[in-house]
């Protein structure tokens, strides 16, 4: 029993993301004109699994108390790069994945050696490298085009067994293979411990430097698959500045949502991915309910700045006003 | 380069220059390679005509700096400046269709506008207690939001009405464009304000450490909610004069003042941490990034290269100098 209530007490912001979307998607399939049919369920899923997975980078780096305000530009970098190098034949194509993959470790990595190594602030830092990774995207796609293996694209972003949708299925191979593992690794704690207290976690001789490490590559790398995914939806590359910067804030407002502290060393991957689910399925409410199309992006700034605001509920747990200050 | 080698050098310079941060050196050794760079590629570029234009490009961002480096010396930052630019372009334009009136109070209705988000952010950092990041990239958002509404259903009027053409464009004393009084007014204001006044001592004392400015008898909630809505209203001042500049106020104008307006404090040697920093500091910042902007145009760089060469150049440059001291 008492244990259950400290898994409880872990998992609350998770559960809640969990709560808020069950919500939200049974509004929206109820009013929508359709209904619940597998083909709103797979529109649904490919549009929220992009979110979900550049959510799940941004939480691994705000795990460490640090931010990544360059995941949607290697987001936007990867898809460009995925619309030249994932063509052709299957060894063709295997190789190609693999690159766009390695790429995203790539600019994770610098971002994780200048903040680490180089001790500059996050902010700073990934908000000067995001020009960079722009820039290397306009260079690849001055104008949108390219296109990408349909075979896999259509197998990717389809459905399985004609009812499950396949992106759903990759989302859940990804954490398993990913998340988990990190998570409960050596250098998982450590990136919790380094955002929780990084003076207590540098004394208990923690692996600090090599778990910030790990966190920002993985972050690179978790972007690329969303980079690809997006690929796998559009069929094109396109170097959009509005869609990077869109994607770098749903990111956040995505792991604010899934209860995981901006602070650092709280919270889950697996809640991020389900406040990514929400905050689509809140963006797409406007649709089901025949709003003008042109009040989506305040719908969504509101829907944000509400989410945030949540937060502020944590003052009147506070006792001694100097906690006001941390 | 280590502190050391930079104290041998100190040793040898004049009494000015060795009492000056090494950021703020730094910053205006590169705007004089910088022009001896650009004189090598092209003689105009020492003219005084040229470099009268550069400073008039380099007030606009110079205004907008300046309401980042009062947010950023609290230790917080302002992420909500592209929206709050366009929006105290776009709302001044739209004052101006309303009769004499109208464009009486264009470019105070336009600042207005700026300072209400501005204060929207303030009151989210200080008393929300809500990371400044998080709140102005949300206001930012809703900024936009209400922005593609209210474009969105009609053509509003989106060019500027004679006064702030003439605030961006216009001479009153002749030679100097008035842009260029403009920042230099603003400017001995903030000097005023943050090296004379108890708000400035206030506002590096919780960029220091609030608790002990809190503990100091100073009310840190009011001082950062007045900070970021004075931000707010110098962003949208910016986004006046740039309208006024363009004769008409689009959607997008704000998005490329963002990093620049960062990396300009920042590369002026004001701590990211905050606490620290001057404004001369700034000063250097933005005619760096000015000139930079103008050499890379000037050699019909394509956008692509601009973007790369810039975030280069801003980590290699806080390399140099802007890293945080090793703790251990």
């Amino acid at each position: 029993m008492r244990e259950w209530r400290y898994w409880f007490a872990e998992q609350r912001g998770t559960l809640l993301a969990l709560g808020i979307f069950i919500l939200m998607f049974i509004i929206y399939t109820s009013n929508h004109p359709a209904g619940l049919t597998a083909n709103v369920v797979q529109t649904a899923s490919n549009k929220g699994v992009l979110l979900a997975f550049v959510a799940m980078a941004q939480t691994l780096v705000v795990l460490t108390a640090g931010i990544d305000l360059s995941v949607g530009m290697i987001f936007i970098l990867t898809n460009c790069l995925a619309s030249w190098l994932v063509v052709g034949t299957g060894i063709e194509t295997a190789f190609g994945v693999v690159a766009v993959l390695g790429t995203g470790a790539l600019c994770g990595a610098i971002n994780g050696a200048i903040v680490i190594f180089g001790r500059l602030q996050p902010i700073v830092t990934t908000i000067a490298t995001g020009a960079i990774y722009f820039g290397i995207a306009l260079l690849l796609r001055p104008f949108p085009g390219g296109s990408v293996n349909e075979h896999l694209a259509d197998a990717l972003t389809g459905k399985l067994f004609g009812v499950v949708p396949t992106s759903l299925v990759v989302l859940l191979a990804v954490v398993l293979v990913v998340w988990v593992p990190f998570s409960r690794s050596v250098l998982g704690r450590a990136a919790y411990a380094a955002g929780s207290s990084e003076i207590a976690a540098y004394m208990s001789g923690v692996p600090l430097l090599r778990a910030k490490f790990a966190a920002y590559t993985l972050a690179g790398t978790l972007a690329a698959t969303g980079g690809l995914f997006l690929t796998f939806f559009t069929y094109t590359g396109e170097a959009a500045l509005a869609s990077g910067n869109a994607y770098t804030l749903f990111s956040i407002a995505a792991v604010v949502l899934g209860g995981v502290s901006l602070y650092g060393g709280r919270g889950s991957a697996i809640g991020a991915i389900f406040g990514a689910l929400a905050f689509r399925t809140i963006g797409d409410l406007l649709f089901v309910f025949d709003f003008d199309p042109l009040w989506q992006p305040l719908f969504q700034g509101v829907v944000l700045l509400f989410a945030v605001s949540l937060g502020a509920f944590g003052l009147f747990r506070v006792r001694n006003r100097l906690d006001w200050f941390q | 380069m280590s502190d050391t080698t930079m104290d041998r050098l100190a040793s040898h310079m004049p009494k000015f220059l060795r009492r000056a941060d090494t950021a703020v050196v730094t910053a205006f050794a590169c705007i004089i390679l910088l022009l001896f760079l650009g004189s090598l590629y092209s003689s105009s570029f020492l003219s005084p005509a040229y470099l009268l234009q550069q400073l008039k490009v380099a007030s606009f961002l110079g205004v907008i700096a300046t309401g980042m480096m009062l947010v950023i010396l609290l230790g917080h930052i302002d992420l909500s400046v592209p929206w709050t630019v366009a929006v105290g372009a776009m709302m001044g334009c739209a004052a101006a269709a309303y009769g004499p009136v109208g464009v009486a109070l264009a470019v105070p209705f336009g600042i207005c506008c700026g300072m209400m988000i501005g204060l929207v952010n303030g009151i989210g950092v200080a008393y929300l207690r809500i990371p400044a990041m998080i709140v102005t990239l949300a206001t930012n958002a809703v900024a936009q939001g209400l922005m593609v509404v209210y474009t969105g259903g009609y053509s509003p009027q989106d060019s500027a009405p004679g006064s702030m053409r003439y605030l961006a464009t216009g001479f009153t004393i002749p030679g100097i464009p008035n842009a260029v009084i403009i920042w230099a007014l603003i400017g001995a204001v903030m000097v005023f304000l943050l090296t004379r006044t108890s708000f400035g001592r206030a506002v590096y004392g919780i960029g220091n450490r609030e608790r002990a400015a809190y503990l100091s008898g100073l009310d840190t909630r009011r001082i950062v909610m007045i900070a970021f809505a004075i931000s707010g209203g110098l962003s949208a001042f910016g986004g006046v004069l740039l309208a006024g500049y363009a004769s008409k106020a689009s959607q997008s104008m704000g998005d490329e003042y963002l990093l620049p307006a960062i990396a300009a404090v920042v590369l002026g040697g004001t701590s990211i941490l905050g606490g620290r920093g001057s404004y001369l500091g700034t000063v250097a910042g933005v005619i760096l990034i000015t000139l930079l902007q103008s050499i890379l145009s000037v050699m019909q760089m394509p956008e692509a290269g601009r973007q790369i060469i810039y975030g280069v150049v801003i980590v290699v440059m806080l390399l140099l100098y802007g890293r945080t001291p090793a703790n251990r």
